[in-house]
């Protein structure tokens, strides 16, 4: 059985973030989820569709974060109780969907994660998605911990259901992939089926019905405001005359260095974890209570810009400091010794240095950037592209995925990426404005995501560009998640259907389209030459499963290569310019380590000698 | 309870999140409050993986610069970029074998070489032990077992509020039953490099 399926109350277990959320959930009855995969939120969906398979828990993988939100959007317009998560860049695909949700409302609890990235440490950018509570109007909760996460994100379904409203709910990495013990409460048992209730009055929002539903919204918001001066995830903890606002981690590390300055009873900290709308009064009287107040949050100065507009609003004129060149960045994450130091400074307290060892001495270490792996077939479809596109002016837009690695040296592909998709959207101007000749690349996943749109638009303006779609037959980047080109019969699981990407792309209308096996190198620098040379959208298909995900399955059958040392004349091509993990040098000479090679042969391919060889052949 | 406080270092591939969570394991059943962070987004792309473990009474499950009490690294290299974590009263653990990157075998970076690592290690940090764990975890049966020596060695520390024999306990119950008289060996080996 499931972990997260226990039925023993009161059990203490050790889980992750993304576990203990999972868990609040079914406690709280969910019974529909829903997700596009995306880090720091990946491992929440993963238990999802894991309990789902051994309960009466709907889970599914959609094709992108705006579909994930429509599916879970209707389901609670039926009275069930449903779950949405994605990491932040993904609530940007679904931001259409979510700002007229909230006029619409929902029957059923809707608590949509958005699993934000400070510090992007998998991401490409650090946006601070509570904007999108106050943009959209709906109710907020950030929680502080793990434990705590568990047992709010069960409040934010009786929230939703109360207000009939959808509700953000807002973590950070550092809950998401943080592990603490939680105790376990009951599971009770799930409302699976409900049923439409034709109100087109709130639910068919033309313009003369979201009038009227925009008033509701700001009523409802009012509403949410007074739940929000009460509730219990607003708390004011320790006394004195200098006072803290902080919400999500970044109050455990203040709470943390008000011990460690012995600063209590001289500090005291508001915790807000409801943060939309903020609770007014309650930090109008938090401030009159205080002579300076610094605000601590990761990102943006969401809650300080409030705060100084509520002590406007009161015309109080203490000190209140958050974002400032001398204390909190709008950068990256926090950590505790940080903010010690800033509540020392602020307030005048003594702070002990950090007594971190000086960086001298230390010798100038190679880096060790995340890599394709070892019998990636990304690594082959890149070489072969870098080959066949030799002394030609080419510009290579690629997209969100493994593959984005590829960007690094030696490999060198990779020279615009932004969002989910934009390949073949970019592509389109790149062709337009410029006499490069354009290959852009993008994932199986990615394409089904939202690479379908930009290649129609290619079509349909007739630009010119050759899409490679790097097929793996799986979202490897997030952990091998499915999405609608996926093979499930391999997982063993029945009820899906597969659509076929060829058949796909010249249903749009692409004219010239080839399909090749990605470890083949001559065949796809052909294929690719070909293309580049077509007038117009071109598509190459190149699949060949991850190697992982193929290890996985246990179809992994390539035997290991190795350097055959009679042969080997020390060109080094294969290591200076496939960049495989696989190689290592002795006596200066490359080497194939067994263990990690996959026998995907590129490197056989790649030798001018032919001296990389089978290894039971020498 | 004053808070304690390790980081682990380790390549992509090479099970310190599982060391991590044994170690939370034992923790839970001993009844000692512990919270732990890891970054793992590109673990299995041979990225560096970094997890934090406080144990204790602290709030947060992060930690900064200059404040672990206990800093083990499953390679080398990686215990000097990762040095910072320390202070000058730090025991630091360190794997010896050395699992040099792709920018080093394709000449962008060098190696440092063994010898300053051990030295730079001893001359910041307040203990170090420094020895080749994969040897030991390869005389265990196999070199996946790194993990388990390089467990055995921190709790062998005793810097730590949890007894060897939670973990190991923690050790039978939460790793594959196959591995288990495996692991348990790799843990006394590693233990006995903390003496």
């Amino acid at each position: 059985m499931h972990r997260l399926l226990t039925d023993k109350p009161g059990e203490a277990m050790f889980l992750l973030g993304n576990e203990a959320i999972a868990r609040g959930a079914m406690e709280a009855g969910v019974a529909f989820t829903s997700t596009y995969p995306g880090t720091p939120s990946s491992e929440l969906s993963l238990n999802f569709f894991q309990m789902s398979k051994e309960s009466d828990l709907y889970f599914e993988y959609s094709t992108n974060e705006k579909v994930s939100l429509e599916v879970a959007a209707a389901a609670a317009n039926c009275g069930i109780r449903s779950m949405c998560m994605m990491k932040h860049v993904g609530l940007n695909v679904a931001a259409d969907v979510l700002m007229t949700l909230a006029y619409v409302g929902v029957t059923g609890g809707l608590v949509i994660l958005t699993a934000d990235d400070p510090f992007m440490f998998s991401s490409q950018n650090e946006q601070d998605n509570r904007y999108y509570a106050k943009f959209g109007g709906l109710p907020m909760l950030e929680p502080s911990s793990v434990e705590e996460a568990k047992e709010m994100v069960k409040e934010a379904f009786t929230l939703s259901e109360s207000l009939g409203r959808p509700v953000l709910f807002r973590t950070t990495t550092r809950i998401n992939h943080s592990t603490a013990v939680v105790t376990l409460g009951e599971l009770p048992l799930r409302k699976t089926k409900g049923s439409f209730k034709k109100d087109p009055m709130r639910c068919v929002t033309v313009p003369a019905v979201s009038r009227g539903l925009h008033v509701k919204l700001l009523a409802d918001l009012d509403r949410a405001q007074e739940m929000a001066e009460s509730s219990s995830f607003n708390f004011v903890e320790g006394e004195g005359r200098f006072g803290v606002i902080a919400n999500g981690v970044s109050y455990t590390y203040a709470a943390d260095a008000v011990k460690d300055l012995k600063a209590e009873g001289q500090v005291k900290i508001l915790r807000l974890g409801f943060t939309n709308p903020m609770p007014a009064n309650t930090i109008k009287n938090f401030l009159k209570t205080c002579d300076k107040v610094l605000v601590i949050e990761e990102g943006e100065p969401f809650m300080e810009e409030a705060v100084k507009a509520f002590a406007q609003e009161e015309g109080l004129t203490l000190p209140i400091a958050g974002k400032d060149k001398t204390l909190f960045s709008r950068l990256y994450e926090f950590d505790p010794a940080m903010v010690r130091k800033n509540v020392a400074t602020f307030f005048g307290f003594d702070c002990p240095a950090t007594q971190a060892v000086d960086a001298s001495g230390i010798p100038d270490l190679p880096m060790r950037p995340p890599t394709l792996c070892a019998g990636c077939s990304h690594r082959s479809v890149f070489y072969a592209a870098k080959k066949a596109c030799e002394g030609m002016d080419v510009v290579f837009p690629s997209d969100i995925g493994c593959y984005t690695l590829g960007f690094l040296p030696p490999l060198g592909m990779g020279d615009f990426v932004v969002c989910m998709g934009a390949s073949a959207g970019t592509a389109c101007g790149f062709s337009t404005v410029t006499d490069q000749k354009v290959v852009a690349f993008i994932g199986d996943s990615t394409f089904f995501h939202s690479g379908l749109s930009g290649l129609i638009n290619g079509v349909f303006n007739n630009h010119n560009y050759t899409l490679v779609i790097l097929d793996n037959r799986t979202t490897a980047m997030t952990g091998h998640q499915p999405n609608p080109g996926v093979d499930m019969t391999e997982l063993a699981m029945e009820n899906y259907n597969m659509v076929d990407i060829e058949t796909v792309v010249r249903a749009v209308g692409v004219k010239h389209v080839s399909v090749v096996r990605a470890y083949n190198v001559k065949k796809t620098m052909e294929a690719i030459r070909e293309a580049v040379a077509f007038e117009g959208v071109s598509v190459i298909i190149a699949k060949e499963k991850c190697a992982l995900y193929a290890k996985a399955l246990k179809q992994l059958k390539g035997k290991p290569f190795q350097v055959d040392p009679e042969k080997c004349k020390n060109h080094r091509e294969c290591v200076d310019a496939l960049g495989c993990p696989a190689f290592y040098l002795e006596n200066n000479m490359p080497r194939i380590h067994a263990h990690l090679c996959v026998g995907c042969a590129l490197c056989a391919q790649a030798c001018p000698e032919k001296a990389i060889v089978p290894a039971k052949s020498l | 309870m004053e808070p304690k406080r390790l980081i682990i270092v380790a390549v992509g591939g090479q099970g310190n999140l599982l060391a991590s969570h044994v170690l939370g394991e034992a923790a839970l059943m001993s009844g000692i409050p512990v919270r732990m962070s890891e970054i793992h987004g590109m673990a299995q792309r041979g990225g560096v993986v970094e997890s934090a473990l406080v144990f204790g009474d602290a709030r947060s499950n992060i930690i900064s610069d200059g404040e672990a009490d206990l800093f083990v690294s499953f390679e080398p290299c990686e215990a000097l970029r990762a040095l910072k974590k320390c202070n000058p009263n730090t025991v630091t653990i360190t794997n010896t074998r050395p699992l040099p990157p792709f920018t080093a075998v394709i000449g962008r970076g060098k190696y440092p070489e063994l010898d300053t690592v051990t030295e730079v290690l001893k001359a910041k940090t307040g203990r170090l032990i420094a020895f080749d764990a994969t040897s030991l975890a390869e005389e265990a049966g196999n070199p996946m077992c790194l993990n388990m020596v390089l467990l055995g060695t921190l709790v062998g520390t005793g810097i730590l509020p949890i007894s060897a024999e939670a973990v190991r306990e923690a050790i039978r119950t939460r790793t594959k039953k196959s591995f288990v008289d495996m692991n348990l060996s790799a843990f006394e080996k590693g233990f006995a490099k903390a003496a």
